[in-house]
């Protein structure tokens, strides 16, 4: 069997992220994965969707070819909920740097055992360099939410000791989501919050290039927390 | 009387001047100036500082401008998009610069300037190198970064109604930067797709009010910069 098939999808990933979003929440979700999250979200719970290029209660994908000025912050055709309302760019990120959005899911190329998130630039030499609104979110919204694969196409970790790539803010991230396991990140770095069904701990540690904190320890130190 | 109707894209554009700096409405090609742009590159203005969210797709719009070498300088926050082409191979030839802003800070910078506001203090880039060499401060436990108010002699506007003293209203995600952008500039230049009678707009939802506005030009039908593309169009 090759590596690549272990663990979840990426829409298996988003699956599982989307159970942590609360009933309620105000949600902006980045390009790619996180994009799939709001299929996701278990039936019941209200969630409205903010894209930040100006709409509150964005809904799925048209069925029809949709409207060109009708679009989410990746440039693709979406639509509007019944109750959606439409904003200009600085009343969209009063939103998200005031702190109004709760949670937002982003995509990662390295998270850092201290929360750091590097996001947007390689910092290649060739790179053309372009970072949106990511820095925003991630210095706004409360909440962040990482959906990721634990390495890289050649097989680097991307959860690591410390970003090698520029990062998108310090600090940050909550928890991430990858294909083997769920992470909270601590006070004390990487913390096991939940092992992909068949994949086991040594296997995630060994795809990560920094010390992960297993299941138990992180149980008794929150005992002893509070 | 006020009336700020202009009979042609051609006589919207024609004070634009060399080294001049012009905001341009849109996020990718939602609300952009597709018309007043293609004007503009008629025109002629040239060494150009272009403040955009994007630098354009294919080689129509934006794109096209600084294709024709106009452009010395943009101001954006997402330089890469489908289709774009133009601006990298220009970037990576040393032909154009570039100041990469995060979309929000340039968002906020716009509004600033719109405002009289000279500068401001922000959470959004500190310890990334986007905040290197600009003036930090702690305000309660948290770091900030100085950003400045961006002003503009020119910027070109889209809209989808307005009335002849320039109230304006937009079409759902393509109101993005236009509205922020008509009060950064000296000289507001708007394309709208059709000009109603006073009274036709409801005060209560007019987005850009009149003061905002200079000159109106009528485009019925804009073209969608998405179909040029698509279709392998180039502009000129």
């Amino acid at each position: 069997m090759s590596e690549a098939v272990i663990g979840l999808t990426r829409d298996e990933m988003a699956m599982r992220a989307a159970l942590d979003i609360p009933d309620g929440a105000y949600v902006n979700l980045g390009i790619g994965i996180p994009e799939m999250v709001a299929a996701h979200v278990p039936a019941g719970r209200e969630v409205i969707y903010h894209t930040e290029n100006g709409l509150l209660g964005m809904g799925p994908s048209p069925t029809d070819d949709g409207d060109p000025e009708l679009i989410n912050a990746g440039k693709r055709r979406v639509t509007a909920i019944e109750g959606a309302s439409y904003f200009h760019h600085a009343d969209s990120f009063v939103m998200i740097r005031g702190g109004h959005i709760d949670l937002c899911v982003l995509g990662a190329l390295q998270v850092a055992s201290n929360g750091d998130l590097a996001n947007w630039s390689t910092g290649g030499p060739d790179a053309i360099p372009a970072v949106g609104g990511a820095m925003d979110l991630v210095a706004g919204v409360p909440t962040i939410y990482v959906i990721t694969q634990q390495t890289t196409r050649d097989g680097k970790p991307k959860l690591v000791e410390q970003c090698t790539y520029p990062l998108t803010g310090r600090g940050v991230v909550d928890r991430i989501y990858t294909e083997l396991a769920v992470i909270d990140l601590s006070d004390a770095g990487f913390q096991l919050v939940e092992l992909t069904d068949g994949i086991d701990f040594g296997y995630v540690q060994s795809r990560m290039d920094a010390s992960l904190a297993p299941i138990a320890e992180r149980q008794e130190d929150s005992v002893h927390a509070t | 009387m006020i009336d700020k109707r202009v009979p042609t894209a051609q006589e919207a554009v024609a004070d634009i001047f060399d080294g001049a700096t012009v905001m341009v409405g849109g996020f990718g090609e939602a609300g952009s100036p597709i018309e007043l742009i293609h004007a503009l590159i008629d025109q002629g203005a040239s060494d150009l500082t272009v403040v955009n969210n994007n630098a354009g797709s294919g080689e129509v719009g934006l794109a096209a401008l600084i294709k024709a070498g106009r452009v010395s300088k943009m101001i954006c926050s997402y330089p890469r998009t489908a289709n774009s082409t133009v601006f990298p191979e220009m970037y990576r030839a040393g032909r154009i610069a570039l100041e990469l802003v995060p979309q929000g800070t340039l968002a906020e910078r716009i509004r600033a300037g719109g405002a009289g506001i000279p500068a401001f203090f922000t959470a959004t880039s500190v310890g990334t190198p986007l905040a290197e060499g600009k003036e930090h401060r702690t305000f309660g436990e948290t770091e900030y970064v100085l950003e400045h108010g961006l002003t503009a002699d020119f910027s070109l506007i889209k809209c989808r109604r307005a009335d002849h003293l320039g109230n304006l209203v937009y079409n759902k995600t393509a109101r993005n930067f236009n509205p922020i952008m008509a009060t950064a500039s000296r000289t507001t230049i708007v394309q709208t797709d059709e000009i109603v009678r006073l009274g036709a707009i409801d005060s209560e939802a007019v987005v850009t009010q009149g003061i905002f506005v200079d000159r109106i030009v009528t485009v019925e039908n804009p073209a969608l910069e998405s179909d040029l593309v698509h279709k392998g169009m180039s502009y000129p």
